[in-house]
């Protein structure tokens, strides 16, 4: 389409930034076309996600239980009573969000900068190298249950292999309660989940890296520059938009983390290890309080996008050159 | 791992439990009304009208949810053939023996072909309300006596009246209070299977290694105190205490029990496990780790596990872990009463009862062989109690059989001290919260007296909050 321009007939008309090639000038695939292509995806969209954004709306405004005929409408009350930590619901809540807070600010530099490394030695060649590539990336294929089981058991703080194996250290003596005490319970947790979705961000991280000219390296070498300079002037700022996506992906996935503390810790200590999605559903779908659930979910949301923005504003004012 | 054969209604992550807009009003009697003139009401009047024993719409029952009009009745079902989904969570060991107790059950009825499908109890907690509501719901299910208030009062579940009447059983055919906790308002809403305690087990290797007698398990606290620390001094930790439900959070229970506290007050209003008897109860708890008979920061079944490897002498874990033991290779083990620590002896207890989920538009020749099939089992569960159970039908339970299956019957000896948590809707939103301050006093995050008090005061919360949702 794109080597038929025709730059008389229509460009900028219809408001796209490329006209609409050959066709343009019979009047068929009017502006509906891109609409109806869209459609499919928009139907679904509309059904699965926008409808049913609304309907919590909703039901955040209300006492809902949805085998109960009684649903009091209770306006914001549910959202005031999260406002404030002298609820129970609200002090749980703003803990569970603290957890996620934490959580995401412990796993997420940790995700961005170890796939990167890998990436770039992946990136070589190496003997060998297509098999190291599928080791990286194993463990993302299993699921949170597997993983979950797998680490519990490692990291049992008595009967673990991992303290077993740290005991015939010689200077090493008693046992670390990985799963059972802060900070350690952080330590194990945003383990588990770097060893288990390292290997996807890595992998995009190494599409973005195979997608850069090697003459630009070339031409970088012909000039005198060493390998650090090479990765600051030409490597980093290539991957700018992996890494906006990355980054995006990386944040949303560790706020919404559910399983691994569901498995590794049950929340323990107390409540420390409860994320905000394990409290939500609690509350939601284990006590049926959904007016309540529907109510967090909706300031997690807000937290999110908020998040997603912020990423969005640090890549367009720090990435643009 | 088989320790957690029953959890609070933990959620999943999944979307499949999204609210649905249900009216529980429209019961099908209302249906029926709807419909009246229809040829739809035309067809259902009539397939009522052709089960059996089924009272059809006739007997409405006045509780505010709104239930099924429609209650099954017991005796023969001799209608067309009939496929019965049958729901639980016995997804360790015990779900192999029931699905022999459910396969003898189909060859012996031509007409009823029941298919049971085992899901964690967690994951069933959750689903089953969605799934009942929208009419996908099992024909009959398995619930923890705990639960039955809370999904009558939310209407998943229906009345059984006139199926206890028809089995013709009453309080005096089973177990203790286990009969008379299975009615909400007024209504019966469960039939009990079993009753499931906890009890003490003993390592005897490790017994034996400390010089004590593996035939006579201490029983009282002086006892127990003694035999911990003569396994100390062989450098063993007798009692691994669990910061967790299973098994710290029913050790507790029990405890509380034993001091002469209470979970909840009289009329279930207010949480009253931070009373001094609590804080004896976690003090206790909390001193075994203190003074070195259990290790600190157990892990989840970390305890169970290591009375396995021979490294922990003691346990007070669920009489279903009998079969558990039983085949562990070289363990060496065996059972007695749960150890008198406070003023009088008292144990922690849950039951396993049938239900008749009330599916909407359910085909009334379906609850009838439902009836029949909770019938049959409840007789037959003498099979169950070999899956580590006690039997609740007195008549099972005094048979010449049951008094074979040797640990089983230690543990009976216990149901004339044991606790139920109380049947009140929406009482495990308040479990969850001791759970909690248990984890952290044991884990020592917390001093006893404090997270006990906290606790308390969500537990609070969420009782004032299910009392104006269940209007209660």
């Amino acid at each position: 389409m794109a080597t038929q321009i025709d730059a008389t007939a229509g460009a900028g008309s219809r408001g796209f930034e490329r006209p609409a090639g050959g066709s343009g000038g019979r009047g068929r695939g009017s502006g509906l076309t891109p609409y109806l292509f869209l459609a499919p995806y928009l139907v679904l969209f509309t059904v699965f996600v926008l409808v049913p954004a609304l309907y919590g709306l909703w039901i955040s405004l209300h006492t809902w239980d949805f085998l109960l005929p009684n649903k009091p409408f209770v306006g914001l009350q549910n959202y005031l009573n999260l406002m404030t930590r002298e609820t129970a619901v609200g002090d749980s809540f703003w803990q569970s969000m603290g957890a996620t807070g934490k959580f995401t600010l412990y796993s997420v530099p940790l995700l961005l900068v170890i796939p990167l490394l890998i990436a770039l030695v992946l990136n070589k060649k190496f003997p060998g190298r297509t098999f190291f590539r599928a080791v990286f990336f194993a463990p993302y294929v299993l699921g949170v249950a597997v993983i979950g089981l797998l680490w519990r058991f490692l990291l049992d703080p008595t009967a673990g292999l991992l303290n077993y194996m740290l005991n015939l250290l010689p200077w090493v003596d008693g046992n670390i309660p990985w799963t059972t005490a802060t900070p350690w319970v952080w330590v194990s947790l945003v383990a588990a989940t770097v060893w288990w979705t390292l290997g996807f961000n890595a992998v995009i991280y190494l599409a973005g890296l195979q997608d850069i000219s090697l003459d630009l390296y070339e031409a970088a070498s012909v000039d005198g520059a060493k390998t650090l300079q090479k990765f600051f002037y030409i490597t980093l700022p290539s991957l700018k938009r992996v890494l906006l996506l990355v980054t995006t992906l990386t944040v949303l996935a560790s706020a919404n983390m559910f399983g691994q503390a569901l498995l590794i810790t049950q929340g323990a200590p107390g409540t420390e290890t409860r994320t905000a999605i394990m409290y939500i559903a609690e509350e939601g779908l284990g006590n049926f309080r959904m007016g309540n659930a529907a109510a967090m979910s909706y300031i997690l949301a807000l937290f999110l996008i908020l998040a997603s923005l912020a990423i969005f504003a640090f890549f367009r004012r720090f990435g643009e050159d | 791992m088989t320790t957690t054969p029953h959890g609070r209604p933990f959620p999943r992550p999944a979307v499949s439990a999204l609210p649905q807009p249900v009216l529980p009003a429209l019961t099908r009697r209302n249906f029926l009304r709807l419909t009246a003139g229809a040829g739809a009401g035309l067809m259902l009047g009539a397939c009522s009208g052709g089960s059996g024993g089924g009272q059809g719409a006739g007997t409405a029952t006045g509780t505010a949810t709104g239930t099924a009009g429609a209650t099954a009745a017991a005796g023969e079902y001799t209608g067309p053939a009939v496929d019965l989904a049958f729901w639980n969570g016995f997804t360790g060991g015990d779900g192999p023996l029931l699905l022999e107790i459910v396969n003898r059950f189909n060859e012996e009825h031509e007409n009823i072909n029941v298919a049971m499908n085992a899901l964690e109890w967690a994951q069933f907690y959750s689903t089953l309300p969605s799934a009942t509501s929208s009419g996908e719901g099992p024909d009959v299910a398995a619930m923890h006596l705990d639960q039955i208030a809370t999904n009558a009062a939310r209407g998943v579940i229906m009345p059984l009246d006139d199926v206890a009447a028809g089995l013709e059983l009453s309080e005096s055919d089973f177990a203790g209070t286990v009969w008379n906790a299975g009615i909400y308002q007024d209504v019966r809403y469960g039939i009990p299977l079993d009753v499931h305690m906890y009890g003490f087990y003993y390592n005897k290797t490790l017994m034996e290694q400390a010089g004590l007698d593996p035939e006579s398990p201490p029983q009282t606290r002086d006892e127990y105190m003694a035999a911990l620390e003569a396994l100390k001094a062989e450098g063993i930790q007798g009692h691994w205490v669990s910061p967790f439900l299973f098994t710290g959070g029913h050790t507790f229970y029990s405890l509380l029990w034993q001091f002469g506290g209470d979970l909840f007050n009289e009329d279930v209003s207010e949480a009253t496990w931070n009373s001094e008897a609590g804080v004896e109860a976690i003090t206790w708890m909390r001193s075994l780790i203190e003074e070195g008979y259990s290790p600190a920061d157990v892990g989840q079944d970390a305890e169970h596990i290591a009375f396995q490897n021979d490294q922990n002498a003691f346990i007070w874990n669920g009489i279903w872990q009998i079969n558990g033991y039983g085949d562990t290779e070289g363990l060496e083990w065996g059972v007695a009463q749960i150890p008198q620590i406070g003023d009088e002896r008292a144990v922690w207890a849950s039951s396993h009862n049938f239900v008749i989920p009330n599916n909407r538009g359910a085909d009334p020749n379906k609850q009838q062989a439902a009836a029949v099939f909770i019938d049959w089992v409840s007789e037959q569960s003498l099979d169950w109690a070999k899956a580590g159970q006690v039997p609740a039908r007195n008549s099972v339970r005094e048979s010449a059989e049951f008094a074979e299956l040797t640990e089983q019957n230690v543990f009976a000896e216990e149901l004339d001290y044991v606790h139920f948590v109380p049947t009140v809707p929406g009482i495990p939103d308040a479990m969850a919260e001791i759970e909690t301050g248990v984890n952290e006093a044991i884990l020592g995050s917390k001093e006893p007296q404090q997270a006990l008090d906290d606790a308390a005061q969500r537990a609070n919360e969420a009782l004032e909050a299910n009392r104006e949702r269940y209007q209660a």
